[in-house]
């Protein structure tokens, strides 16, 4: 069995993230960049599993720019088999339309059989994207999955429902995404360094995968950009035994209860 | 020119009552067009969720009852509403920004080519169509996007728009379910989550109480909620309280949790990572207790208390109680 586990490299949320007032990309000079946790976290799920069953082989697939090699060669440490990057400068600014048409791309090219992404990155929030490329590939999609079981044919899990909790499962191919509930990424070993190094890194360009980012087709575009104003520290009060009836009045003078 | 079709997908809890959001998605439709509801939902529930669609302002309903919709996930509203999409030709569809939204906003995106504006937080139109409002990076940017051409599909986050359609009687529409010929996950089993909560949704709520990992405990937590009790709240957490099983993470406020934004937060041992920060820094007012004076939520709180919770928190809701009676 082939899974392919969907890593995105994202601004790192403790340092700051900008917008580019002009041009209303990322400004990815700004910020330090690291691999999304969520997507850690996927990868954490398709390497245990397969330390755990037989013939099974994990692809990592990501689509970004120049500075994604690194981040994929440093998630290959923790015991994937293969990275797969797209690099092309006609996808700066790309929407979600054609970032799911690209993911889809390249996951037909490298065949597979199940698709594992994280729910929601921390930079778009759109968390659409593995249900897209569910739809582009013709396969079902589970997605922010809680717990994950997988069999040779099929991808099981529990996920949050209107009013309850549902348990869904999927014959394979299938894509899934998965929530911060499930386990937290491995530290990658020496071991598993060095190993990284020798592993395949294939980069794509759109040509390869025949796709036209300029097609004429609707694409979401951003009309303005604007910084809001940072908040600042207001009063700060140290109890000395009377601080929750002093919070009390303010709360009453500002007309807050 | 006749008033465009703004679709709204108004899912159905089990009990039969449309999801809460069902208010805000028909709001935020009537400011754009003329609104519509898309009920898809298990035999028996239409009738009264349609009515109920009306008086949030939807001129038209459109509803669907089939088994399938237990048993089979997302496809059954695909199936629904690709024909209600080449009935009514929308100019947008509006669904909640919640995990089955996001799933049929997905799907229907790939199918009509039509482009998302993801996590809208408000909506207006332009001379040129519709223009959707987004808060983006923890609230530290605001964007505005639209579509080249076409329809656009957006999806809304929950509790950010507070318009309201005006009741009227709407036209029920029924739709048959076609055949469900793509792939799909099955749905296998359903629990009811037991905490049936009178305290007010999180998302929405003028005011939140959050408790974060200085509350200790699960029995330490119980302070928040009689905080959030007391003040008629909604009850919030930090991921450190989510993940120390103190609350369920449905509660979690941040990044990768909830984003709010109420006129009153309250932060309890909360320390103020910047990802907390991100699902509420824009709460119009921010209060913070903390035993830490050098906690990073101090900074952007209006007022902070250095001190312990479990003695500041009481003597609050004493004196409020006091105060009250
Ligand atoms: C602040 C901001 C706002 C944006 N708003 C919009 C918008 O409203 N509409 C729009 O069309 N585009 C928008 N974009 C662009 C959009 O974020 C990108 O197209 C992005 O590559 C995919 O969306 P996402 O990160 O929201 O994915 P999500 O759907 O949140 O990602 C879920 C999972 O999909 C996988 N995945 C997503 N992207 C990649 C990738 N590049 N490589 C590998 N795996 C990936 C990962 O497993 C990830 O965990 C926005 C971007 C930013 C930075
Ligand atoms: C990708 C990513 C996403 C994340 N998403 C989120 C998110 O959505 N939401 C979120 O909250 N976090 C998120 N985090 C985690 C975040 O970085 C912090 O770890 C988390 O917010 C800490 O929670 P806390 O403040 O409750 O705990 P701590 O940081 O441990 O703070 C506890 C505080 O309680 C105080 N305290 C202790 N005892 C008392 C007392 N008796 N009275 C008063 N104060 C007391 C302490 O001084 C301390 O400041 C995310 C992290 C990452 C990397």
């Amino acid at each position: 069995m082939k899974i392919a586990v969907l890593v995105k490299e994202v601004p790192d949320s403790y340092g700051e993230r900008r917008l580019n007032l002009t041009t209303g990309l990322a400004d990815r000079e700004a910020s330090d960049k690291v691999l999304d946790e969520i997507t850690s976290r996927a990868v954490e799920a398709a390497v245990s599993h397969a330390e755990s069953a037989d013939g099974v082989e994990v692809a990592l697939v990501s689509m970004g720019p120049e500075s994604a090699e690194a981040t994929l060669r440093k998630t290959l440490a923790m015991g994937a088999d293969s990275a797969h990057h797209v690099l092309d400068s006609a996808l700066a600014g790309a929407d979600m339309t054609l970032t799911a048409e690209v993911l889809a791309g390249v996951l037909q090219r490298i065949g597979c059989d199940l698709v594992i992404a994280g729910d929601v990155s921390s930079d778009g929030t759109g968390g659409v994207i593995p249900t897209m490329v569910a739809e582009r590939m013709g396969a079902a999609h589970a997605t922010s999955l809680d717990t994950l079981s997988i069999t040779d044919s099929t991808v099981a899990g529990e996920r949050a429902a209107y009013g309850g909790t549902v348990t869904v499962e999927a014959q394979l191919p299938a894509v899934v995404s998965v929530t911060e509930r499930l386990p937290d990424a491995r530290f990658p070993g020496f071991k598993g360094i060095m190993a990284a190094k020798k592993k395949p890194l294939e980069t794509y360009t759109l040509a390869d995968l025949g796709i036209d980012a300029e097609a004429d087709v609707p694409r979401s575009i951003m009309l303005s950009v604007t910084e809001s104003p940072a908040r600042t520290a207001g009063e700060k009060i140290t109890d000395e035994g009377d601080a929750g009836k002093r919070l009390a009045e303010y709360l009453t003078e500002k007309k807050l209860v | 020119m006749a008033e465009q079709n703004i679709l709204t997908y108004l899912p159905v809890l089990p009990s039969g009552e449309l999801v809460g959001s069902a208010a805000e998605l028909l709001g935020a439709a009537a400011q754009l067009g003329t609104p519509v509801g898309v009920i898809v939902t298990s035999p028996g529930a239409a009738e009264d969720a349609a009515r109920a669609a009306g008086e949030l302002g939807a001129a038209a309903v459109y509803v669907a009852e089939h088994e399938a919709v237990g048993t089979t996930l997302t496809e059954p509203a695909v199936n629904v509403f690709s024909t209600v999409w080449e009935t009514t030709q929308p100019e947008a569809l509006l669904v909640p920004n919640d995990i089955d939204g996001r799933d049929l906003a997905a799907r229907l995106s790939v199918r009509t080519r039509s482009p998302i504006a993801s996590d809208a937080v408000g909506v207006h139109r332009d001379e040129e169509g519709i223009v959707a409002h987004h808060s983006v990076y923890g609230s530290a940017f605001t964007t505005e996007s639209a579509t080249t051409h076409g329809a656009l599909i957006i999806t809304l986050r929950e509790g950010a728009v507070d318009h309201r359609g005006q009741a009227v009687t709407p036209q029920i529409h029924r739709v048959e379910l076609g055949e469900l010929t793509g792939p799909a996950a099955a749905i296998t089993g359903f629990e009811a989550s037991v905490e049936a909560s009178t305290r007010p949704d999180l998302r929405g709520a003028a005011t939140v109480v959050s408790g974060g990992r200085g509350l200790g405990s699960a029995e330490g937590f119980a302070l928040a909620e009689q905080l959030a009790d007391a003040l008629g709240a909604g009850l919030g957490a930090s991921r450190a309280a989510v993940d120390a099983g103190y609350a369920p993470h449905s509660l979690q406020v941040g990044q990768t949790g909830v984003t709010v934004a109420p006129d009153l937060y309250i932060a309890l041992g909360i320390s103020g990572a910047v990802q907390h920060l991100a699902g509420m820094q824009t709460a119009k007012t921010v209060v913070a207790i903390n035993k830490d004076p050098e906690a990073p939520i101090f900074d952007i709180a209006d007022l902070g208390i250095v001190g312990d919770a479990f003695e500041v928190v009481p003597q609050l809701i004493e004196t409020l109680q006091a105060r009250n009676s």
